[in-house]
């Protein structure tokens, strides 16, 4: 556990800089994530951000599959919305915990 | 008399018909069992055909010969399951209906789900293992193959048994060493996962053992499709890998009999609690094995620890007492390495498999996490055990249902939440 700082606010984080209580989570605070991935938040993102974090919060596992059935992007938009790692990244800047696929 | 009712007769439908003919009094429980093959596979050994380490003949006995005498088998094609009435349709136009039922069908490949997987070049460049019929095909290719390019591929996850892949790259690599050919394969490894394995200590030992036997690792593809004019796989990111032969694993579904009843997820997986083992489609469906949607691995020793407490939990519905809470996740599974030996992984939904010795205490004989030849031994000797014990629902001595902490170097960090 440590603690960054984002928007000028004290967040605690894991090692791997994922936001530990999604309650501390705020758009100013998403934005500064994202800067640090090197990603500018447009409308889009924004609404794959809520997707996500809906489905969190329906304890729904999410995968880049379901993502691409979601109606909100394909794959591909997914993938350039989010350079590298989408469902990684896109979990961070939602304040959601990393995904892990089950094994 | 009341119903109970078993949809597929593979590992899980087998042990759960052994099981519950020994604990349902027979006059007033009929048990039914149905399935639309014959042939029982031993799946695990589909890993071995390719490089000719077992004989087709070892893997196929009669689905028959597994399921007691006054358990009725059903041949035939599930069409669907009508949850309102109890009922289920044979695609033959038979109609079973039941008190209770257990869904057992498992899990298969879908090959059609990439684009360019399942075209022209399907069985000739690219193959499958996870099929009877795709290992035999592969052993007969690699008995010619010269050497080139080969790509051991995972397109999507969950897939069964998913550390076969990964045992698939190191026993090729001993069988092309065997062979005389090392230096002419150039094997890489190609997976959607953020490293050889996704939970951190057994990432660490594996990835540690590819680089030893010198295979490649190219984590975090998610592949988009199979460019066959030019032999490569791209994946979503624009990442590229060629091959001159690409063994996949694609992406695996659940049967479309479930997706037909109206219950899957998107990948025709059952949503199941993962504790009780009871449906979240109705409280008189159960489902086990590899067709439900528990974030546990897709393997036999699982099915085979559900099955027990799957078995207790059924008798306790019909009692109309509370669902014993008892499935930790427990997965117990060899890790083949190649040059006869294999390591031993044990873990479940919140403890990471980790070092240490199994099933006794400070003995052994078995060793987690690493590379011996005993575990070697035990891998081979779980063939026996899944014909003779296993899928007859006989208790595996000293082996627990969940899992034990005995044995284990735990360290307090390593509880993780699944
Ligand atoms: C290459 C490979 C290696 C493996 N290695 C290991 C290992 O080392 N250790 C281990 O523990 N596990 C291993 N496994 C996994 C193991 O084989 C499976 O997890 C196990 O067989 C699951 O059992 P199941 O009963 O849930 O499904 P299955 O055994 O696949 O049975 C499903 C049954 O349902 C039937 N069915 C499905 N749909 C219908 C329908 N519509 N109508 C009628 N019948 C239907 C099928 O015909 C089949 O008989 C391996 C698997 C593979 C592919």
């Amino acid at each position: 556990m440590s603690e960054r700082t984002y928007a000028e606010i004290n967040i605690d984080c894991n090692e791997e800089g994922y936001l530990t209580d999604l309650d501390q989570w705020n758009k100013d605070v998403a934005m500064d994530i994202a800067v640090e991935e090197g990603i500018e938040l447009q409308e889009k993102h924004w609404e794959v951000l809520d997707y996500i974090q809906d489905q969190y919060r329906k304890e729904v596992p999410l995968t880049i599959r379901k993502i691409g059935k979601s109606g909100i992007v394909d794959i591909k938009t997914f993938y350039q919305l989010f350079p590298g790692g989408p469902l990684k990244k896109a979990s961070r800047i939602a304040g959601i915990p990393k995904p892990v696929s089950c094994i | 008399m009341k119903k109970l009712l078993i949809l597929g007769a593979g590992t899980s439908g087998t042990m759960m018909a052994n099981h519950m003919h020994k604990v349902l009094p027979h006059q007033e429980w009929e048990i039914s069992i149905v399935d639309q093959d014959e042939t029982h596979y031993y799946q695990p050994g589909f890993l071995f055909l390719p490089f000719d380490l077992i004989k087709s003949k070892q893997l196929k006995k009669s689905i028959k010969k597994f399921i007691p005498e006054g358990v009725h088998l059903v041949h035939g094609t599930i069409d669907r399951i009508d949850k309102e009435h109890d009922q289920v349709f044979l695609e033959n136009g038979m109609v079973l209906s039941y008190d209770i039922l257990i869904i057992a069908t498992g899990t298969h490949i879908a090959p059609e789900e990439i684009e360019g997987m399942l075209e022209d070049q399907w069985q000739e460049s690219i193959f499958d293992f996870y099929t009877y019929k795709g290992a035999v095909n592969l052993r007969n290719k690699l008995r010619m193959w010269p050497g080139g390019k080969l790509v051991v591929h995972i397109s999507e996850m969950p897939i069964k048994c998913p550390v076969a892949p990964l045992e698939f790259a190191f026993l090729s690599d001993s069988y092309f060493l065997n062979k005389g050919i090392r230096e002419k394969a150039d094997i890489t490894y190609v997976t959607p996962m953020s490293g050889a394995f996704t939970k951190p200590k057994a990432t660490e030992a594996l990835g540690h053992l590819l680089e030893q036997k010198n295979i490649k690792l190219v984590p975090d593809f998610n592949i988009e499709r199979v460019d066959t004019e030019n032999n490569k796989i791209i994946d979503y990111g624009g990442q590229e890998v060629a091959y001159d032969l690409l063994v996949t694993v694609p992406t695996n579904m659940g049967d479309e009999m479930v997706a037909r009843s109206g219950m899957g997820d998107d990948l025709n997986y059952v949503p199941t609690d993962k504790n009780t083992l009871q449906t979240k489609i109705k409280d008189n469906i159960f489902a086990i094995g590899d067709a439900t949607d528990l974030p546990a691995s897709k393997a036999g020793s699982v099915a085979h620890f559900e099955s027990e407490i799957l078995t207790e939990n059924i008798q306790r519905y019909i009692e109309g007492k509370e669902l014993k809470k008892e499935f930790d996740g427990h997965t117990n599974c060899f890790v083949e390495t190649g040059h006869g030996k294999a390591l031993l992984i044990d873990f479940n939904y919140t403890q990471e498999p980790v070092r240490g010795v199994f099933p006794f205490s400070g003995v052994g004989p078995l060793s987690l996490l690493k590379e011996t030849h005993m575990n070697h031994l035990g891998k081979l000797a779980f063939r026996w055990i899944y014909w003779n014990m296993l899928i007859q629902g006989k208790h595996i001595p000293f082996v627990t249902p969940t899992m034990s902490l005995a044995g284990k170097e735990i360290e307090e960090s390593e509880q993780v939440e699944s």
